[in-house]
């Protein structure tokens, strides 16, 4: 369920966090004990092992293993068997459509949605959503969420000791504009623990969630910021063996997007797989 | 564009194409998505009492047969008549405009429950489908499949992608007609009666 609905979200937080009592759950810890789970420098060594593996193989992945240890939670949740080719049939060759009914604008700065402003650097996020054509995703709907500065979500399952911010849910929504532009106004998120081994913590990330002009474009991924000490320790972003496919998860600060006494830029351009509309009906875009 | 994605691949890199830009890398949901994307009327493509309304339901199961309780499924179909539809409305429910677009959160247990309408085959000759993308905490990036209706058994014989599935593990895309009426459609993430997931052209994954 949804713990705010977002028509909600910019009043009542007192009501949100009384919810978020409510809906914690007891005797579920949020973190195993950390007894027989792995160091670090032992996952270190099982990423490397994979990485070393793939690079000797020269078959360079672009995209996340599916099957990937270090990451302990995907153990159990990877599929074993080939994915089976299909060709895009029907309504798969198409998107579902959002528009102004869906998303009001105001859901695009996570920095106004309660009484006070949350605490944190505030930035700018934006960027180009395009197709593995280079042609821009129009008109579509971008979500995003994230912890608060001090690494906290509002979640239930969240039972990192930080503080909760009053002032920050993390959540936003947007559409591209005609030329499958988008931008956020957030606070910056920080790291935080997480069971997967000792002391294993997640760089700093904000999550987005994209729909393409066809629902075969259709992902979810996470964006990291620049030069982050906890990179390489990271097994979700190291399933992503290949660095240069890495880098592509990685925002960039952009001076040029900061705003004098007001705020700092990043932007993150995002490529989503190529369609497969006809080249007829692709002609009608600029390219 | 960044530099990042720049328009090259060398010959050893035969996920990447000539030509076309590089995909950006799909990531997990991880587990803190409950407050961002489930949303209210999400899993109700039509209310429930619509003529014609069924509950298309299922669990959905890691490799050791647990239920997933951080799964997060979208579902996107053709109308009765076979059409793709082109409406807004998914996010705010109007309770008529049906947009044949929907999101739900597994429970505890790893059940998942749509109420929606049963789509019509969209070409002649094809079986009608759901077309189906799973998210999950512990899956680093999406998977797609599809549920077909179990009701037209020469339609799901004749069918060229069903017949491209090997055989025994076609079934793991056919929804089973409940007593009830319902269209009961689990889906496994590992194992031997793994769901069949896809891989559409132009995609390493």
């Amino acid at each position: 369920m949804a713990l705010t609905h977002h028509d909600e979200r910019t009043t009542d937080v007192s009501r949100q966090h009384a919810e978020l009592a409510e809906l914690a759950e007891p005797a579920e810890p949020a973190q195993p004990p950390t007894a027989g789970l792995a160091s670090q420098s032992a996952i270190d060594r099982e990423i490397e092992r994979i990485q070393a593996d793939e690079a000797a193989s020269g078959l360079t992945r672009t995209q996340s293993r599916l099957d990937f240890a270090p990451y302990r939670s995907s153990l159990l949740r990877h599929p074993t068997k080939d994915l089976h080719h299909a060709d895009p049939e029907g309504v798969e060759l198409v998107a579902p459509v959002f528009g102004e009914r869906d998303v009001d604008p105001l859901e695009a700065d996570l920095t106004i949605q309660h009484d006070g402003e949350p605490i944190g650097e505030r930035i700018r996020i934006s960027g180009r959503i395009v197709d593995g054509d280079g042609r821009p995703v129009r008109r579509q709907l971008v979500e995003i969420w994230q912890a608060n500065a001090a690494g906290r979500y509002i979640h239930k399952r969240d039972q990192h000791p930080a503080p909760i911010d009053p002032n920050f849910t993390g959540v936003g929504r947007t559409l591209t504009d005609d030329l499958g532009r988008y931008s956020f106004v957030t606070i910056k998120p920080g790291p935080y623990p997480w069971g997967n081994h000792r002391n294993a913590w997640r760089p700093a990330h904000v999550h987005f969630s994209l729909f393409g002009t066809e629902f075969t474009q259709r992902m979810i991924t996470q964006m990291y910021f620049p030069s982050d000490p906890l990179f390489a320790l990271d097994p979700i972003l190291q399933s992503v063996t290949d660095p240069a496919a890495r880098d592509r998860l990685v925002a960039r600060y952009d001076h040029d997007r900061s705003e004098h006494e007001w705020l700092l830029g990043y932007t993150w351009d995002i490529v989503l797989t190529g369609s497969h509309a006809t080249r007829m009906e692709q002609e009608g875009d600029d390219v | 564009m960044s530099d990042q994605h720049t328009r090259t691949a060398t010959p050893t890199r035969p996920y990447a194409v000539p030509g076309v830009l590089v995909p950006t890398p799909g990531q997990t949901i991880g587990p803190f998505y409950h407050y961002a994307l489930p949303y209210e009327g999400g899993e109700l493509l039509v209310p429930p009492g619509t003529p014609g309304a069924v509950q298309l339901h299922g669990t959905v199961t890691d490799g050791a047969g647990a239920g997933l309780q951080d799964a997060l499924l979208e579902i996107w179909q053709c109308d009765p008549a076979g059409r793709p539809v082109q409406r807004q409305g998914s996010m705010h429910r109007d309770g008529h405009t049906f947009t044949g677009f929907g999101r739900v959160s597994t429970r505890r247990d790893g059940h998942y429950s749509f109420t929606t309408l049963e789509p019509g085959p969209s070409a002649p000759g094809r079986a009608p489908f759901v077309a189906v993308t799973v998210f999950a905490r512990g899956l680093l990036n999406r998977l797609f499949t599809r549920i077909y209706l179990p009701d037209d058994t020469d339609a799901l014989a004749a069918d060229p992608f069903l017949r491209s599935v090997p055989e025994d593990r076609r079934p793991t895309l056919v929804a089973a007609r409940e007593p009830d009426g319902s269209l009961r459609f689990d889906i496994r993430l590992q194992g031997d009666d793994e769901t069949v997931f896809l891989r559409f052209p132009r995609q390493e994954l």
